[in-house]
């Protein structure tokens, strides 16, 4: 039994009638020209009407999407009158903000570099592990096979990014991906192996090589899910339910911990800290240009406009990823994410008549621009109906090129996510259309995670640079423990030797000062720390009486 | 779609009843109500385990346990969410454990209390065979239990709902742990490639990719060799 409508129905023979035909073809690559031209035209990223300049702080002119520049021209949550700063609730060496891969990595190696487990705090906004890092399902890069090398990746790495990443940090990206696999076995990591002992290694969109490193299409589940359990193993103290608001600074100009937001009792604390990790994720719960997003629910860019409060410079914010195939139906789960690997197994995109129209393993913003252009450029798409346009994913490849059982052993959540909505992915496709997923920029760090406000270490996706204009399947993994150890360790390090002055809120002042003398009036506020989803009706009627 | 065109439904959050559209998934009606998470949603998309759920539909005795956001609303739906669980986790030090069925019994003696009723199974969400994993714990069958267990999300229902009071998830964890550590055992070849990191054999060949004018590395990378 199909899992799709009538309407569809016909599209879905054509994808069966080619698809004998289509096993062992693929479709030419672009050339950098092509590539060029179809970004230029398709890619959202593109429209030049969907950005503006920033027009306040240290980074006024870097051109951003305007939901990002509407976080940053927004008044701090907190003003310095609200909050109390002689109570020091927490008094630390190492703080750390957000637990998804980057902060884990990083408390842990804080803790490994000789900082006592009661002088690092973890906050979280949700529960510890919740963040995008766990929902990554296709793999991770690491240049560890014989017949790959960091310096392949490194190419890799640069080309994707159009050549705006900052070298060096691409070159400790590469580097030390083969350490991080090494460190994740010695704590117990499950990666798929062939028989032989090696790793089962996939390509990835942009890859010279197979580098992709997987558990399942639960990468990201069984990479954060260890990090957690070893977290508990070490007692190192946490909180969860507890965000950051506000970097604290003190009168030496230096970042000194941080206003916490209790969320359950609705009281702000206050953590001092030599040292401050901000891993606080990406901004996907924006929903740049209405985009859907695969983002967690508290992916709200929280991050950058805490840093950019204390003065922290950011880059290459004009550069958002489109992940090229999240659900375009059913209707639930529309913008979720359908992993890369479905491609890098053998997945081929088609259009409305069962024709491959792009090489199914193009970088990401080339592969998202092509489906966009087959659907709103050529009319080419497949119209679902309540009127969303996608291309098909041909899932059943898979198992006609890797044999029968290799989409349940190799896809279980894509299998078992699409069965929920009636659809068998070994016997139909998928249908897909880009959906946000990434943000590519983000703080400005040194290979130390440094940013240019010393006491503030920054790393995983709310940082820049690593990934240029366009990151690879799987290396936003491979950052996050990359650079999560790295802020882990550089954090403890300074820890050591830095004193704190006089707390100061001094920045938010500031702040306002820059959004005045800009002329920007506004009711906003950063950060947002949650989205909203409610309904209308509630939100018209809200009262705020207990 | 006007509002007014959608198919409308009954639902019971926590007892109180609201009317919502009748395609949505539990966390979307429950947001549709007028709720705001703050526990209990997570990833959203089925990968992080944070929207444990209950419920119960008209006319049956069954209690059920479903994500919230994998979940449609079906009519006269009783919804409870169950965002945590006060779940016993032991700590251990993963370098001083043996692949053996004592590790189980010595952190999570409690497992012996099974009594194959499988209420575990019926539970899951992620319809993995939990009782078969629990069981394979208990007979020292750590590759089995890592195996069976492999999809789990940690959501905390089978836990809440086992009468032996055992937590499967944590036992599963440790399963877990101790098949990559012990049985598979660590790629000694990756620890060849780190050496050679290490000993900074990358060095000059990636020093010279980054010295060169971006047209030239353009032409490196454009004319790249690929062996996939």
């Amino acid at each position: 039994m199909s899992g799709y409508p009538e309407a569809m129905q016909e599209s879905l023979r054509l994808v069966e009638k080619t698809r004998p035909d289509r096993v062992g073809k693929t479709f030419p690559t672009m050339t950098a020209e092509e590539k060029d031209q179809i970004l230029r035209d398709w890619h959202p990223d593109y429209k030049e009407e969907s950005k503006r300049p920033l027009s306040i702080g240290p980074s006024s002119g870097e051109i951003m999407p305007h939901e990002v520049a509407d976080i940053l021209e927004a008044h701090p949550a907190i003003s310095p009158t609200m909050i109390d700063l002689s109570n020091i609730t927490y008094d630390l060496d190492v703080l750390v903000i957000g637990a998804g891969g980057a902060g884990l990595s990083a408390a842990l190696l804080a803790l490994e570099s000789g900082i006592d487990r009661d002088r690092i705090l973890m906050v979280q906004k949700l529960r510890l592990g919740d963040a995008n890092s766990k929902m990554s399902q296709g793999g991770i890069q690491a240049a560890d096979d014989p017949d790959d090398s960091p310096t392949i990746h490194y190419l890799d790495v640069i080309g994707g990014g159009h050549y705006a990443n900052t070298p060096d940090l691409a070159e400790t990206l590469v580097k030390e991906g083969p350490d991080v696999i090494r460190w994740h076995e010695s704590l117990g990591v499950i990666y798929d192996k062939n028989p032989d002992g090696m790793m089962q290694l996939a390509p990835g969109g942009g890859t010279s090589r197979k580098r992709m490193h997987s558990c399942k299409d639960y990468t990201g589940l069984e990479i954060t899910r260890v990090l957690v359990d070893e977290f508990l193993n070490r007692e190192i103290s946490y909180v969860e339910f507890t965000c950051a608001v506000e970097l604290l600074m003190d009168d030496k100009g230096q970042v000194a911990g941080s206003v916490l937001y209790d969320m359950d009792s609705d009281e702000y604390l206050i953590a001092r800290a030599k040292s401050t990790v901000l891993a606080t994720g990406g901004f996907g719960r924006l929903h740049i240009q209405g985009f859907e997003t695969t983002n967690h629910y508290g992916s709200t860019g929280d991050g950058i406009a805490m840093a950019y409060h204390v003065g922290a410079k950011l880059r290459d914010l004009d550069s958002t990823q489109f992940h090229p195939t999240g659900a375009a139906y059913p209707e639930q789960i529309v913008g979720q994410l359908c992993t890369e690997k479905l491609r890098g197994r053998g997945a081929q995109p088609l259009n409305k008549h069962g024709e491959l129209f792009v090489y199914p393993l193009e970088t990401r913003d080339v592969e998202a621009s092509s489906i966009i252009r087959e659907c709103y450029g050529r009319e080419n798409g497949i119209v679902t109906p309540t009127g969303i346009r996608g291309v098909w994913l041909d899932t059943p490849l898979i198992d006609v090129i890797n044999g029968e059982g290799t989409i349940e052993r190799e896809f279980a959540a894509m299998f078992r996510n699409f069965n929920k909505f009636d659809i068998d992915i070994r016997e139909e496709p998928m249908l897909v259309f880009p959906t946000l997923h990434y943000q590519n920029g983000g703080v400005e760090i040194n290979t130390q995670c440094e940013t240019n406000v010393p006491g503030l270490f920054v790393a995983g996706e709310v940082a820049g640079g690593v990934h240029g204009k366009n990151r690879l399947m799987g290396n936003s993994q491979l950052d996050l423990y990359v650079f999560g150890r790295r802020a882990g360790r550089f954090a403890a390090e300074r820890a050591k030797k830095a004193s704190i002055g006089d707390l100061t809120l001094g920045h938010l002042d500031r702040y306002e000062k820059w959004l005045a003398d800009a002329g920007i009036e506004t009711d906003r506020r950063a950060p947002l720390l949650l989205p909203e989803y409610r309904g209308k009706r509630t939100l018209e009627h809200q009262l705020k009486l207990l | 779609m006007e509002k007014d065109e959608l198919e409308m439904i009954t639902i019971y959050v926590m007892g109180k009843k609201h009317r919502v559209p009748a395609d949505l998934t539990i966390m979307k009606a429950m947001e549709y109500a007028g709720h705001q998470f703050r526990r209990g949603a997570g990833c959203r998309g089925g990968f992080c385990g944070a929207c444990a759920t209950i419920y119960r539909t008209q006319g049956s005795y069954k209690l059920q346990g479903a994500l919230a956001c994998q979940k449609i609303v079906v009519e006269g739906m009783y919804i409870a969410q169950i965002p945590f669980s006060p779940a016993e986790k032991k700590t251990y030090d993963l370098d001083e454990l043996r692949p053996d069925v004592k590790v189980f019994l010595e952190y999570y003696p409690e497992i012996a209390r099974c009594l194959s009723c499988n209420t575990c199974t019926k539970a899951c969400p992620q319809d993995i065979m939990v009782m078969d994993y629990v069981q394979a714990a208990l007979r020292g069958d750590i590759e089995e239990a890592a195996k069976l267990s492999f999809d789990c999300l940690g959501c905390g229902l089978c836990a809440v709902r086992c009468p032996a009071e055992i937590v499967p998830y944590n036992i599963a964890q440790l399963a877990r742990r101790l098949y990559s550590r012990y049985i598979v055992g660590l790629s000694e070849y990756i620890l060849k490639r780190v050496h050679e990191v290490e000993e900074g054999k990358f060095d000059d060949e990636i020093e010279e990719l980054k010295s060169l004018d971006r047209e030239t590395l353009k032409n490196r990378y454009e004319t790249r060799e690929k062996r996939l």
